[in-house]
């Protein structure tokens, strides 16, 4: 039981690496004095570069100057960083963060595999480590009155669910931390990448190992904000800010929904702990609210709001196709592999709930369903090997969220845990293919390399295959249960069914359509940088053929029940059994179970996914000028696709002009003119009487002052004037006086 | 000594700023040195308070009491509960960083500046410490003046206005907020024969619903002006673009928690029945949403970076009166916590402005772009500040965003939706901000060469930013402080709460998401109840 203890350690190890990194990394990797003159100097190069492809393509002239700019960035960032090079001398240090930051999620890798090896000898299958009362919050009233504590520890659970996901993370984050010692090698600011790309693991595991939805919240929160540094990773390039800060608020608008589904789950259950949340949801005092709408629907229905953010599903999955202005390891890691698929972790560790919900699980299936064939038909027509992925990806999702609706948890993990493994592998792929092409992410400029990297090749060509569903490699096997479960399970339907087998031959044309322009065909590389072609370092294609390998076997652990097979190839759905305590509802549907059906069921998926790759091998290698005239001849159609249906043009003219920006301007002028001109009308009235006063005090108050004193003055004027001062007038008057009393005596005798 | 631990925290500013006086004017260096060991002694005596604390008992602690006016019934009588304890510390820890980072942005007057915020940390640690009505009143008074002085004295162009507008703005809500102290003391005496300004005494006042409500808006405007609360918040973007730098980081981080304060330790005890009262709850609640919503948005379109932080302010003291009028443990544990993460991430957002403004004297944001470029530690700090004013969890602004929600969830849902809006526009304009001044290139030649953070710089950020982690990773012990105080508050304005009891809502387990209308039902029959106790 040692591992078992220790799985706190898990997190803990990739913090270290990027608390080292963050704090200390400027000494071991030296940056280079100031690059801001690198900076001022790429603007130059990006305007003109700007004018140059703009012309070519109006219509797109939004994706391909990020496209665009992000080339030259990068390529130009790679010139500089040899020019400048101050740290060509500290590639000795440069080579301990090579060291440390693989290491530390190697040591995580190895902590997780061998937790998950003594949690497989533990009958019940769950192991839950509470370390401290994190969030330790005070008494509040449930919805029915009783008195709960609003607290949430910072507690670790493993069982079946999260041993899957430590896997994934560490396993597959691993590769992609070796694969960046290679794709970085060139780049300024290495060890910040690392220390970013560390804590994002950290924050990672923190989401699948929390033992509660609170602290959940933090790793999921966490995982956006690294999701945020690495997408604006390249500081200089508008664009990639523009990219991480969509990413971070697009997500925040999911995290609304997140944050009032667990208040509603406080409010109605007192708890927000794993263990306790399922207990009382399966105890039987909830009834499954198959009749009306009711409380654990809403609740329900918010979390997958949250989810619906950070696994990129409509409406909120606009934020993950910009997302790829991030360098190429982070899409693989977190914008495919990792990151994106807490969502469906979220709600494969909710399935407690949503069996009690129905009628939210059919708005899950039905957004999934929705999502997938929305984003293939965009992945249809882009031109950015990277957007063609990351709609590829959105697509991949929405299978998984349909798996999830219709009640089949197991087969979402499932096809999570396969896609890990088949889109990383693309990911890193592509950008060993962008690495060898100096920086070009358009396959227009592509086209028959194949030989001149071949690992890179072949192992994009298993991923391709594995993600089209031919029998055999990983993602039939997924898939091919996804599609069984969404026609064969209670709550599924025809509909999504077909909706998923349209998706399926969808992908498996632009899968090939993306494999053919980029390896095969005419060359279509400028000569310049047809001279350079050479195949990525080992530290790439190690990684790359590890995956190869994972992408052929990983849907070995659960091959379909008809295929007749040993137990042991039923491996992944008995593990996570007890996660899901699906036994009883799977004995149910078990009943259902028409291995005819099922048979022609998959012979249908296969030949679709045969049709899909031979029409894009037919368009993009036999017939190359099919698609231009047709593109010419559907121009409408075409240009809703590569413009994204305007989605994104509908919400920034709803959202971000309309309600944020409009409503700022709007507020911001009714603050300065009426709410502060209130107040300086106050002042301006307290002014104007205080005028008035100072008038009526002048003329009235003061007037009669000053008037009484007026007339003193006027009836004092005859006295004054014969108060001179002078003693001869005096004098004279006395005399005069004294006559005029002496002569009125005189005549009155 | 023991018994005046408080007193001593009080008036250590004030004994400095004595001192201060004595030395003369032109020993420039002498007096910033003598303002900051004064600050930092004046944080080290109030460490004691912490350690002192007893977390289990409730009511007021390390009360000292004098008679100083005796014919008014005025007393000098201090004492601390959780609150007060978490403010005061606020307080003693800000008012250092504050004087800390004023060394090399004030060259005039320095005498004088160091001597008006030495005065003004003892008046607002009184505010914090006053269980007399008259006391706190005085001290209440006392904070103008200094903050008067320091906006129109060492302000930006606009200092007078702003200045002037911010007295006389406040100074209009405390003396509405004097007739209600008056109210009350004539009410007391008129009850018991005798007069007093002690807070305990004046809660034992019976008084009809009407004549607290009237009392009730007399607080009202006297708080909701210092918070400030829509739309009593005019006073606050021009006041924090004019002020010097540990001006606008004082005023945002302690100042505006006096009228938060005063909400919790005044008007909820004080009438408690108005408190409660379903009509001027839901006007607050409103106001408070208002404050939210509109206060992110207004943030969203700032063309100045110091007005942009400000009008968050408006929006993030939003968050703090609705908790406080979700009348429950969790929404006022968590205002008075979210009290503290306000002055920890928009002190760091204030002093980060300051930085930049000492260099380039301008605070358009259009003027920077690129920072992260020349000055990566800077950007660094800015970037952990955003984060903790954006409520990222495992930083600060998290837990007291989120405790509050609950207890407005626990009113109201739709209180907990229209709230949680902020979360996302809070996202929006500080990811911008961070966007507009740090990230892409450098457009403005003369930041080309922008020096990074100087060692004192980085050293006034490093305390808040391992306090704001601390919250965020561990706020047990913050919980544990507020537990009982709260406890006592909630007893006292709902009676019944702690037993949990509410049956009305036995069977709506399908629909508690009509839980607003039970829960104005619920705080009527509190109404009816506590009228009922008289």
């Amino acid at each position: 039981m040692k591992f078992l203890d220790y799985i706190w350690l898990i997190p803990l190890f990739p913090l270290f690496g990027a608390a080292v990194m963050l704090f200390l990394g400027r000494f071991f990797d030296p940056q280079p004095a100031s690059d801001v003159a690198v900076a001022l100097g790429v603007e130059d190069i990006h305007d003109e570069h700007d004018h140059g492809h703009g012309h070519s393509h109006p219509h797109e002239h939004d994706s391909d100057q990020h496209h665009h700019s992000h080339t030259h960035d990068k390529a130009h960032a790679r010139v500089t960083g040899h020019e400048h090079s101050p740290h060509e001398h500290s590639r000795g240090m440069r080579g301990l963060v090579s060291l440390l930051c693989p290491g530390m999620v190697l040591l995580s890798f190895i902590f997780s595999a061998g937790a998950v090896a003594e949690l497989s000898n533990l009958p019940q299958r769950l192991h839950e480590i509470r370390q401290f009362t994190w969030l330790a919050g005070l008494p509040f009233h449930t919805a029915d009155g009783r008195l709960a504590t609003f607290a949430a520890d910072w507690g670790f659970l493993l069982d079946p669910l999260s041993a899957v996901m430590i896997l994934v993370v560490t396993g597959i984050g691993f590769l992609i931390h070796v694969y960046s010692v290679g794709y970085m090698a060139h780049d300024n600011g290495y060890y910040r990448f690392f220390g970013y790309l560390n804590l994002f693991v950290f924050f990672m595991l923190m989401l699948v190992l929390a033992n509660n939805y609170a602290l959940l919240f933090v790793g999921w929160e966490g995982v956006g904000l690294c999701s945020y540094l690495l997408i604006g990773f390249y500081l200089h390039k508008k664009s990639a800010a523009d990219a991480g800060k969509k990413a971070f608020v697009v997500n925040r608008v999911g995290d609304a929904g997140f944050i009032l589904g667990m208040l509603l789950m406080f409010s109605v259950l007192g708890t927000v702990r794993f263990v306790d949340v399922n207990q009382l949801l399966r105890s039987g005092q909830f009834h499954a609210e198959t009749a009306a709408w009711g409380v654990l629907s809403t609740m329900a229905l918010l979390l997958f709001i949250g989810a619906t953010g950070k696994s990129a599903q409509i409406p909120l999955y606009v934020w993950l196709p910009d997302a790829m202005e991030g360098p190429t390891p982070v899409s693989a890691l977190i914008h495919a592999a990792t990151m994106v698929t807490a969502g469906v972790y979220m709600v494969a560790r909710s399935s407690a709930l949503y069996q009690l919900t129905p009628h939210t699980s059919t708005i899950v299936a039905a957004v999934g369903a929705f999502t997938a064939i929305l984003a293939a038909t965009i992945a249809l027509v882009q031109n950015d090997i990277k957007r063609v992925l990351a709609y590829s990806t959105v697509s991949q999702l929405g299978y998984m969220f349909l798996a999830l609706g219709v009640g089949a948890y197991w087969v979402a993990v499932f096809h999570l845990f396969t896609h890990a493994f088949f889109k990383a592998l693309l990911f890193l792929g592509s950008g060993s293919v962008i690495h060898a092409l100096g920086g070009e992410q358009d396959m227009r400029h592509m086209g028959a390399v194949k030989n001149k990297i071949p690992v890179t090749h072949w192992s994009m060509l298993v991923a391709s295959i594995a993600i089209a569903g031919i029998p055999g490699l990983a993602g039939f096997f997924s898939k091919d249960e996804i599609l069984w479960q969404a026609y064969s399970s209670p709550q599924g339907s025809n509909v999504l069914w077909a909706v998923g087998l349209v998706t399926a031959g969808l992908t498996a044309f632009y899968m090939f359509r993306l494999m053919n322009l980029t390896f095969y065909g005419k060359s279509r590389v400028p000569p310049e940088v047809e001279a350079h072609i050479h195949e990525s370092p080992l530290t790439m294609t190690l990684p790359l053929s590890i995956l190869a390998v994972g992408s052929v076997l990983a849907g070995w652990i659960r091959v379909p029940k008809v295929w007749p097979l040993p137990e042991d190839f039923q491996l992944l759905e008995r593990w996570l059994q007890p996660a899901f305590d699906s036994a009883a509802a799977e004995a149910v549907h078990e009943g259902a179970h028409n291995a005819d059906v099922e048979w022609i069921l998959m012979a249908i998926s296969v030949a679709v996914a045969l049709i899909g790759i031979s029409i894009a091998r037919y368009f993009y290698h036999n017939r190359p000028e099919i698609p231009d005239s047709l593109e010419a001849r559907l121009k409408p159609l075409h240009g809703v696709l590569l413009n994204k249906w305007y989605v994104d043009e509908t919400y920034d003219f709803l959202f971000v002009n309309g309600f944020a920006k409009g409503g700022g301007r709007l507020f911001g002028a009714f603050d300065r003119n009426i709410v502060d001109g209130g107040v300086n009308g106050a002042g301006w009235i307290t002014r104007l009487s205080s005028n008035i006063s100072i008038w009526w005090d002048t003329w009235i108050v003061d007037g009669a002052v000053r008037l009484s004193s007026l007339l003193v003055k006027i009836s004092s004027y005859p006295v004054r004037i014969v108060q001179t001062g002078r003693v001869q007038a005096y004098a004279l008057f006395v005399v005069v006086g004294a006559l005029a009393f002496f002569g009125y005596y005189m005549i009155r005798r | 000594m023991d018994q005046h631990l408080l007193s001593i925290v009080v008036f250590t500013p004030l004994a400095g700023f004595v001192i201060l006086l004595l030395i003369p004017g032109s020993q420039k260096g002498l007096i910033k040195l003598w303002a900051n060991l004064t600050a930092f002694a004046g944080f080290l005596v109030s460490l004691p308070l912490v350690t002192r604390f007893d977390r289990q008992a409730g009511g007021f602690q390390m009360v000292e009491r004098a008679d100083w006016i005796p014919t008014l019934g005025a007393k000098y009588l201090i004492g601390i509960d959780g609150i007060s304890l978490l403010l005061v510390m606020l307080t003693t820890v800000i008012g250092f960083l504050a004087i800390l980072s004023s060394w090399n942005a004030i060259e005039d007057r320095v005498k004088e500046y160091y001597a008006m915020f030495l005065i003004m940390q003892t008046a607002m640690i009184g505010v914090f410490v006053s269980l007399d009505f008259f006391l706190f009143y005085v001290f209440w008074e006392l904070v103008l003046v200094p903050m008067y002085f320091i906006i129109g004295v060492w302000g930006g162009p606009r200092k007078l206005y702003a200045a002037i507008k911010f007295f006389l703005y406040t100074l209009a809500g405390s003396v509405l907020m004097l007739l209600g102290i008056l109210t009350l003391y004539f009410r007391y005496h008129t009850q018991f024969g005798t007069y007093t300004f002690e807070i305990a005494d004046l809660m034992k006042i019976d008084m009809p619903l009407g004549m607290q409500q009237w009392v009730f808006w007399a607080f009202f405007l006297g708080f909701a002006i210092k918070v400030p609360m829509f739309p009593f918040h005019t006073w606050l973007p021009d006041a924090h673009v004019e002020a010097p730098t540990a001006g606008s980081v004082i005023l945002a981080s302690v100042l505006l928690k006096m009228g938060t304060y005063g909400f919790i330790r005044f008007s909820l005890p004080l009438v408690p029945k108005a408190s409660v009262d379903i009509k001027i709850v839901q006007i607050l609640a409103v106001l408070s949403i208002i404050g939210i919503i509109y206060g992110a948005l207004v943030s969203l379109m700032q063309q100045d970076w110091k007005k942009l932080v400000a009008y968050s302010s408006v929006s993030h003291l939003g968050f703090c009166t609705l908790g406080i009028f979700a009348l429950n443990p969790n929404g006022i544990a968590g205002s008075v916590i979210q009290q503290i993460n306000h002055g920890i991430s928009t002190g760091m957002l204030f002093l980060i402005i300051g930085v930049v403004y000492e260099r380039r004297h301008t605070r358009e944001i259009a003027e920077y772009g690129g920072l992260a470029h020349v000055m990566p530690k800077y950007a660094v700090v800015f970037a952990i500040a955003m984060l903790s004013s954006a409520g990222l969890p495992l930083l600060n602004g998290f837990v007291g965003e989120f405790t509050i929600l609950q207890g407005a969830f626990e009113r109201s849902w739709v209180w907990a939706a229209f709230a949680v809006m902020g979360v996302i526009l809070g996202a929006a304009y500080l990811l911008w901000l961070y966007q507009r001044t740090m990230l892409g290139q450098i457009t403005n030649a003369r930041n080309l060469h922008l020096p990074d953070l100087t060692p004192r710089e980085f050293a006034v950020f490093v305390p808040l930013i391992i306090w704001a982690i601390w919250i965020g990773v561990y706020p047990k012990p913050y919980f544990e402080i507020l537990e009982k105080p709260v406890q006592q508050l909630v007893e006292r304005i709902r009676p019944d709460y702690y037993q949990g009891a509410v049956k009305a809502q036995a069977g709506v387990r399908g629909r508690p998401l009509s839980s607003s209308q039970a829960d104005g039902d619920r705080a009527r029959a509190i109404t009816v109840h506590a009228g009922a106790a008289q």
